[in-house]
């Protein structure tokens, strides 16, 4: 078996953020996203509700690539509108990606610029992070970090980050929760009294003097940044064999 | 017995400048293409579209024809953003309502039932309230059974629509819309916010026969909510039809690379999309 590689201390951060969640809908979007996903559900949370990338619910965990595929073991009907039912009903967990995101955890996928009329650049839209964000726990996957991505201000609030949702009442913000952010560098969290981003584990290799430089805001760093776990070797022969087997992490992630 | 049947020119005949019209399917998924063609052979401008968008969005945009946009997002899947919509809204070419994918469901629900909103949690805390002037909260009648308080929430209006678009695999004459794919998207939520819904479809059959490919439930969208019905095999490309056909990502390929350069768009604009239908589908028979 080949050495633990970067990507798969992704894997394995992504997979530790829905440690603990149950029989929830885990919705990882994104390569390694759902490579994690599909590792903690091939482990430690069996329970764990996920789809095929499309409508259906996978009974077991397949290859990354084969979303959609017909011969797929199926457990149920997940059309657009049930996933609705099922965000709003608070029964999930997603991880979206981001173009922006800052120190309080507000995301950006919609636009760059200022005027709203006219954005520089016009990116997806809002899609469905502001109901992801004020009803289900949301995490966030950065394949490249950089002070571009973790920046000091987003540009458009389409993800609700905790400053904001500070500024709600408590029966508005009663279901608002950023897990955690992913990153190519070190995995990040909120866990500080303020809610502002703290360097939760570095990943191997990776300083936490690197993880600054490619934050364009002040982390919370602690006295003793840990590092990331690498996978153990059930996990890294299920990573090879069963969920990555074309490589494809390392594609997102190169070494 | 209700005859329905009706072409795609038809039914653009029907609609008029400045109308607001859904158009159904998601992203590269199910679109009613072929009656998208015939509005950019037509005439037919200043339109507010509502649509979970695709390439419909994309080609109206470029041909010049929407005037506002209601959106949560347009993307072309295999192409995660759509070309032609980014150059519409970075040269400031159409108005944008910027919803929650969500709040366009919570808004054609509304439409559907007739009531002015619906609550929902949905935009709170979110830059939705900086980029949509109209958006507005509602207060809650009812105290919290815990805290006594009474919640405050956003009121989606609702997105009442003059005219729906959407791409069925199988219909009958009287405009019964059978979806055998895996997932409905807000079609028939569509089909019922309008007040004229037009259905093409893959292959019109028999009434008797809408249970031969697929059970009851395939029968989403009853002919109460229907004007008319369009034959249009292949109709939804280069969008996916499933299970009748994928996306055509060689089309939906050259299509994006038409958004680099204005010459290229317009001889690709009036050279394959406004041909008619025949030329349309003998030129990208697979």
């Amino acid at each position: 078996m080949t050495e633990p590689t970067r990507a798969d201390a992704c894997i394995v951060a992504v997979a530790e953020c829905f440690r603990g969640d149950g029989e929830i809908l885990a919705n990882p979007i994104g390569t390694i996203p759902v490579i994690g996903g599909r590792l903690a559900r091939a482990t430690f949370e069996p329970d764990l509700v996920m789809t095929d990338g499309f409508a259906r619910l996978a009974a077991e965990v397949h290859p990354v690539g084969t979303e959609g595929d017909d011969d797929l073991p199926i457990e149920g009907w997940n059309p657009y509108r049930s996933m609705f039912d099922v965000v709003w009903g608070g029964r999930r967990h997603v991880m979206m990606g981001a173009t922006q995101v800052d120190q309080y955890g507000n995301q950006n996928i919609a636009a760059i610029g200022d005027d709203p009329n006219r954005p520089k650049v016009q990116l997806l839209g809002f899609r469905g992070a502001p109901g992801n964000t004020i009803n289900n726990p949301t995490s966030y996957w950065v394949p490249r970090q950089s002070a571009k991505v973790l920046t000091d201000s987003v540009d458009v609030v389409t993800g609700v980050g905790y400053d904001r949702a500070a500024e709600l009442d408590p029966a508005q913000r009663r279901f608002h929760e950023i897990r955690r952010v992913v990153t190519d560098l070190a995995v990040l969290d909120f866990e500080t009294p303020d809610h502002r981003m703290r360097l939760r584990s570095v990943h191997p290799g990776v300083t936490a003097e690197q993880v600054q430089d490619a934050t364009g805001f002040e982390l919370v760093v602690d006295d003793d940044v840990v590092e990331s776990r690498l996978p153990t070797d059930e996990e890294l022969t299920l990573i090879r064999d069963v969920l990555d087997p074309d490589g494809r992490a390392e594609q997102e992630v190169p070494s | 017995m209700l005859d329905k049947m009706m072409t795609e020119d038809e039914v653009v005949a029907r609609l008029e400048d400045g109308m607001t019209i859904g158009i159904g399917g998601w992203a590269a998924r199910r679109k009613p293409m072929s009656i998208v063609r015939a509005i950019l052979r037509s005439d037919l401008r200043d339109l507010t579209v509502v649509s979970y968008g695709g390439p419909d969005v994309g080609m109206l945009c470029a041909a010049g024809r929407i005037r506002k946009l209601v959106f949560a997002f347009v993307s072309l899947d295999a192409v995660p953003l759509e070309p032609h919509f980014r150059a519409a809204r970075q040269s400031g070419a159409i108005e944008a309502d910027e919803l929650d994918e969500g709040m366009v469901l919570l808004g054609l629900q509304a439409a559907a039932w007739r009531v002015p909103f619906l609550p929902t949690r949905v935009g709170l805390g979110s830059d939705l309230f900086a980029v949509n002037d109209g958006l507005r909260t509602v207060t809650s009648p009812y105290p919290d059974p815990q805290t006594g308080e009474h919640e405050e929430l956003v009121a989606m209006p609702a997105l009442t629509l003059d005219a729906a678009l959407i791409h069925t695999n199988r219909a009958d004459a009287r405009g019964n819309a059978q979806i055998l794919g895996p997932d409905v998207y807000f079609d028939d939520l569509m089909a019922a916010a309008a007040t004229d819904t037009y259905v093409s479809c893959e292959q019109v059959v028999a009434t008797e026969a809408l249970l031969d490919e697929g059970p009851i439930q395939t029968l989403r969208i009853p002919r109460l909510n229907v004007t008319g019905v369009v034959e249009a095999p292949n109709g939804a490309h280069p969008t996916s039809c499933q299970p009748d056909y994928e996306a055509d990502d060689t089309f939906i390929g050259a299509y994006v690379a038409t958004a680099k350069d204005a010459d290229l768009w317009a001889s690709f604009l009036a050279d394959r999309l406004q041909a008619d239908e025949a030329t349309y589908q003998a030129g990208v028979a697979r």
